[in-house]
């Protein structure tokens, strides 16, 4: 590859052509630019004049550099120059590829596998040998080197653990290969203890060379329930200040699928490495919480799953002795209080109340007989896949419940009475509790000397006796026995649930055995001691890039491992399935930190980008594009085209726009909805601010200018008397505008305009069940007196068919109309009919004695129908002049005052509803009407 | 007040009307002086002082032989013994010339935002006309056969004339097939032609007794040449054709030119006792008419 500095070129011959430079220059030189005709009238005047100078003629230098240029960059562009072309010396000998390929690899991995397909191809053309050694998953003690064209077919397979490097391991495996190697590190770029050491073995065997993704790793932590808030910690290896991340709670749905439940955005301080995501999260909406996860992290270790410890059982307490109010520490509930609150929520509600919440254990402390329909109801839901746990006391010692037979709520029949051991009145020490057996689920537990049994009720010896107990004294009596009533379980522990009987209550050992129970869930921490003599199944895993799969047919794991082990193979990070519980394995514990890799000055370490050639072609070619629009422009300036501000400029500067938008390669995206929807919250601000009278478009131009111009007038009149003040009318398409907004429509008929749409009924249909008021104006009440069907009325009942209408009857003489303003008789418009159509006044309103007025509709007519064309005696012009004449001189000034004083009305109606039907306006009004 | 935008550089008969209505609106009536009152015989509304004919009352004086029984008013006569004849001021109408330069060249405007040469020239003429005819005085096209009249209906006659098709030339010269001695004349021109037609225009009109103004309408364009680069020139017909590698070595010996055409002009105008006047058409028309109701005016 021919090179010059650091720029190389892929095709140098092209780089001749670069001699016909100056052959073009003179070409270019000897061409003046065309001339511009131009109509003058003046050319008279210019005849017979001589050019003073004849320069011109010729292409200015400037624009001659501008083109050769322009060539150059082309002819340069076209050869094909790479700046930091890739050209390593070679390296000989056998080359070991070592990844991390740890949970943190994941979150670029195909970048990842790129790099390393590069490699690979680059020690093919060396032809050394390579083998591939993936940290996280470490082969037989060997290193089986082969050609790298066989590593590269394996390529595509080759995929990350969801667990951290164990570096232990890593030396030990190392220690037992032999020969010497070059390495190439790629790094998962997570500061591990043992990463030095490691490095110093790798340098061992030869140069080290190391490979970093400059992309940061989140991970997160189980998550913490601390009161009603969930805790998951972010953390992080490096970055920037402010960083923000997404954090996602996830969990089934109502529907059962998988769906996001809740999120939060953390933001990294200066330096921070750990940021806390808090969710506030309803019980109910916190217990269907599956994982935590941030999204766009395709990492393992960037979901946490949630198990049975982020769920909070519901728990429902009874006592039967509730007397000795105020001794705290003798009332059989409070060590259970203080035991199962940090994690569970605790239920104390009368008996029937809690069992309709459905909660996930009820405990009965020494209640002895329960009423029928409650031990029903019990039997019911502990059949149901209940637990049931009863404790012991005086009262249950000296009842008779589960004496004589078993009862179903019982696990064994009590012998009457109980027993007293190592009290002041009996023989022998109190007892100690005997090692849980295998089948227990309790086995495992250590038991504390400090608990001693003093007191206790004993089972009688069943032939299922011993199979019912799950815990018993050192002497063999049973302490705690357990029987399964259908898919649930009644437990009984035959000790009280105070410190009486037994110190069992003061111990650890208690609240262990409630966990056990699954009673209460289990606290953040996993210990071994807790999970000790548990074997859990793996159930689901999690998958490198952080998703969770069918776990398959796996061995069981032993608590204890479960617990200690690290992350690893053995113990991949999921979920495990114990006798009653779920467990998950994260990658992350409760203290884990992430930190960045520190590398020693002597290893150069390199970024996914860094040693990429940059080709510059396509810069080149940019520059010769934006060179020769530059050329475009100065030729029209030259030529004075661009001078006038004309069509030339314009379109120069357009083609340069063209050309800069073709080089960025990016255009503006108009929202498709745009327009439509602005214009719809123009019309929706439009009618809203203020109070907005509108009529129905008919289609016929002149019916609907006169009701536009009808309503301004009448908006006039309004503003004028009222303190309604309309703003200007509007025109309601009712296929296509919100009628919701307008709380009045004038609606004039035409014999031909069409039928609405059923969209449209149906909008019409809720605008006057939602309180709207149309006037239907028929305009023929001058053909249509003496009932005669009048077209317009025909048209009008065509149209109201599909409305939904409540019944009409003619105006009566005390409606609200007469006098919501004015006090009114007579509506005419341009017409004088008398008849006007409203909602009829329910059937059984009646005229009370020495009211003037019945007590009618409650609301707003929702229909008005008449005849008159009031619209047309309304009607002003934008100057304020009548538009239609009204009647004949001074009554028919009368007329358009009356019609105005209907408007007025009728617009008031609208707006104040029955308000002057109230009858606490009588006397006013009677006293106006001058009776 | 913002220019008004020219969405077309030339007139259609009903903008003509109605612009001008409008420039002529701002201006009292122009009235003409005439000059040589016995030389017109038809009636106007210049009142010269004295009796004859016309509409105003003039004065009453007793009749003497030779007056027509009609003449006799015999209202005031009966107030006295002798009969009186009732007189009527003598008043006169002035006639008015136009001519308007519809050549290729006038066709021409500059920018977008102004109106071409024509349109400008149209709006004056029928504005001066409109005012002339307010004022009782006659009016008329040297074009046209017919002689001046007054009346609305003649301006109706004049704008439809002013539409008549362009001229196909190039440049326009004066012709006239009517010229009432004694009448006024108003020229609307470039005048970038040859100035030999204006100069035999204008020498013949002196020896009529005509006088008038010249308004020479030029585009801001032409007056400032604002050319560059290499350019073909050509006249509006495309007749003439005129390149340069550099028009802006041009401009001033273009100006120069120009100058030397304005000062002929003036010379000319001097000479034969008329006035000149170079209006631009992006200023406003009223100047250019304030101007000409002087210049008309004031000539006695």
């Amino acid at each position: 590859m021919f090179a010059i500095g650091p720029v190389a070129f892929a095709t140098p011959w092209l780089l001749s052509l670069l001699i016909a430079l100056p052959i073009l220059w003179l070409i270019l030189r000897a061409v003046p630019p065309a001339p511009i005709t131009r109509r003058f009238p003046g050319v008279a005047l210019l005849l017979g004049l001589e050019d003073p100078e004849a320069e011109t003629d010729k292409t200015p230098w400037w624009l001659l550099l501008l083109r050769a240029l322009a060539v150059a960059a082309m002819i340069i562009g076209f050869a094909g120059p790479v700046l930091n072309p890739d050209e390593r010396t070679p390296g000989q000998g056998p080359l070991l590829v070592v990844a991390d390929a740890s949970w943190a690899s994941a979150r670029d991995w195909s970048d990842r596998r790129e790099r390393l397909d590069a490699l690979l191809a680059e020690a093919a053309r060396d032809g050394r040998p390579v083998a591939l050694l993936q940290l996280t998953d470490l082969p037989a003690p060997e290193l089986a080197f082969g050609t790298p064209e066989a590593l590269r077919a394996r390529l595509p397979g080759f995929e990350p653990r969801p667990w951290p490097v164990q570096t232990d391991a890593v030396l030990d495996w190392l220690a037992q290969v032999e020969g010497t190697f070059d390495t190439f590190w790629m790094s998962d770029g997570l500061g591990y203890d043992g990463r030095d050491a490691l490095l110093e073995a790798f340098e061992a065997r030869g140069a080290v060379r190391v490979f970093e993704s400059p992309r940061v790793a989140y991970a997160l932590r189980p998550p913490v329930i601390d009161g009603r808030e969930v805790t998951v910690d972010v953390l992080r290896n490096g970055g920037i200040a402010d960083a923000s991340v997404m954090v996602i709670a996830r969990g089934p749905g109502p529907n059962g699928i998988s769906r996001e439940l809740g999120r939060a955005e953390v933001t990294f301080e200066e330096g921070a490495r750990i940021a806390p995501a808090s969710f506030e999260l309803p019980p109910e909406l916190r217990n269907r919480v599956t994982q935590f996860e941030i999204p766009g992290q395709p990492t393992a270790g960037a979901v946490t799953l949630a198990d049975d410890g982020l769920r909070r059982r519901e728990i429902a307490l009874f006592t039967g002795r509730d007397d000795r109010e105020g001794l705290e520490l003798l009332t059989p509930l409070h060590y259970l209080r203080r035991a199962l609150a940090p994690t569970a929520d605790l239920m104390e509600v009368p008996f029937g109340d809690a069992l309709l919440a459905n909660p996930d254990v009820v405990i009965l402390a020494d209640v002895a007989q329960l009423a029928e329909a409650e031990a029903r109801a019990l039997t019911d839901w502990v059949e149901q896949g209940g637990l049931l746990l009863r404790f012991a006391g005086p009262r249950l010692a000296a009842s008779e419940v589960s004496r004589a037979e078993e009862d179903p709520l019982m696990p064994v029949r009590l012998r009457a009475g109980g027993r007293s051991v190592g009290g002041a009145m009996s023989w022998g020490e109190p007892k100690t509790l005997r090692a849980f057996g295998e089948t227990s689920p309790f086995f495992g537990l250590a038991i504390p000397e400090e608990v001693v049994v003093t007191a206790q009720v004993m089972a009688q010896p069943d032939p299922d006796l011993p199979q019912r107990v799950i815990a018993s004294l050192t002497d063999g009596t049973p302490l705690v026995t357990r029987k399964p009533v259908g898919q649930g379980q009644v437990v009984l522990m035959h000790v009280t649930a105070n410190a009486e009987w037994s110190t069992l209550p003061l111990s650890g050992l208690f609240v262990q055995m409630l966990e056990r129970l699954a009673v209460s869930s289990r606290p953040a921490a996993l210990t071994a001691e807790a999970l000790a003599g548990t074997v859990w199944i793996p159930e689901r895993l999690l998958g490198p890039f952080g998703s969770l799969e069918e776990a398959g047919q796996l061995a069981g794991i032993a608590g204890e491992t479960l617990a200690e082990a690290p992350l690893g193979a053995e113990v991949p990070p999921g979920l495990y399935a114990g006798s009653d519980r779920v467990l998950a394995r994260n990658v992350m514990g409760p203290e884990s930190e992430i930190a960045a890799t520190s590398w020693p000055a002597r290893i150069s370490v390199e970024g996914l980008e860094s040693t990429r050639d940059q080709p510059l072609a396509g810069w080149l070619l940019t520059l010769a594009l934006i060179l020769l629009a530059l050329d475009i422009i100065a030729a029209l300036w030259l030529s004075g085209r661009l001078r006038q501000g004309t069509r030339g400029g314009v379109t120069g500067a357009f083609i340069v726009a063209m050309l800069a938008g073709n080089a960025a390669s990016t255009g503006p995206a108009w929202a498709q909805d745009g327009p439509s929807s602005s214009l719809d919250d123009q019309l929706a601000l439009q009618a809203t601010t203020d109070v907005v009278l509108a009529h129905v478009i008919t289609g016929d131009r002149a019916v609907d200018d006169i009701a536009l111009a009808g309503l301004r007038g009448l908006s006039q009149v309004l503003t004028n008397r009222t303190s309604i003040e309309p703003a200007e009318p509007l025109s309601v398409n009712i296929e296509t505008d919100e009628l919701a907004f307008f709380p009045f429509l004038y609606w004039p008929i035409t014999e031909r305009q069409s039928l609405p749409s059923p969209e449209a009924y149906a909008k019409l249909n809720r605008y006057l069940r939602g309180g709207g008021m149309i006037l239907f104006d028929t305009r023929d009440a001058d053909v249509a007196q003496f009932n005669t069907d009048t077209p317009g009325m025909r048209m009008l009942r065509r149209l109201a068919a599909p409305l939904d209408v409540p019944p009409l009857e003619p105006l009566p003489q005390d409606h609200v109309l007469t006098r919501t303003f004015y006090l009114l008789q007579d509506f005419p418009g341009r017409y004088t009919s008398r008849t006007l159509w409203v909602e009829a006044a329910p059937p059984d309103a009646e005229q009370v004695d020495g009211m003037p007025f019945r007590n009618l509709n409650d609301g707003v007519t929702p229909l008005v129908v008449g005849g008159n064309d009031w619209a047309s005696a309304w009607a002003v012009s934008d100057d304020g002049r009548e538009l239609v004449p009204i009647g004949r001189g001074f009554s028919g000034r009368q007329q358009r005052e009356l019609s105005y004083r209907f408007g007025v009305n009728l617009i008031m109606h609208v707006l104040t509803g029955n308000y002057k039907s109230d009858q606490v306006h009588v006397p006013a009004l009677l006293e106006r009407l001058g009776q | 007040m913002s220019r008004p935008k020219y969405s077309e550089a030339l007139h259609t008969p009903d903008s003509l009307r109605h612009r001008s209505e409008t420039v002529s609106g701002s201006l009292p009536p122009l009235m003409l002086e005439a000059e040589h009152l016995a030389a017109t015989i038809m009636l106007g509304h210049h009142g010269r002082k004295r009796s004859g004919m016309g509409d105003e009352f003039w004065q009453y004086r007793p009749a003497e032989v030779g007056d027509g029984v009609r003449t006799i008013d015999w209202r005031r006569s009966a107030r006295a013994d002798t009969p009186f004849v009732r007189e009527k001021e003598w008043q006169a109408a002035q006639s008015l010339m136009i001519w308007v330069d519809d050549s290729a060249s006038m066709a021409f405007t500059g920018g977008r935002d102004r109106p071409s040469k024509l349109r400008r020239a149209q709006t004056l003429s029928m504005a001066l006309a409109i005012l002339s005819i307010r004022a009782g005085e006659r009016v008329g096209l040297t074009t046209l056969h017919e002689p001046p009249k007054a009346g609305n209906i003649q301006l109706i006659r004049l704008a439809q004339a002013l539409m008549d098709p362009v001229e196909p030339d190039d440049y326009g010269s004066p012709v006239f097939t009517q010229m009432p001695s004694g009448a006024r004349a108003a020229f609307f021109s470039d005048f970038l032609g040859d100035t030999a037609g204006v100069e035999k225009a204008l020498t013949s009109a002196a020896d009529r007794g005509v006088k008038g103004a010249l308004v020479m309408i030029l585009d801001p364009d032409e007056e400032a040449f604002p050319y560059d680069g290499r350019t073909v020139f050509e006249s509006m017909s495309g007749a003439i054709r005129f390149e340069t590698l550099k028009a802006k070595g041009l401009r001033e010996a273009y100006i120069e030119r120009l100058a030397a055409r304005k000062d002929a002009l003036e010379t000319l105008c001097r000479r034969t006792g008329w006035r000149l006047d170079i209006h631009h058409t992006d200023h406003a028309p009223e100047e250019a008419l304030l101007w000409l109701y002087h210049a008309l005016e004031r000539v006695r």
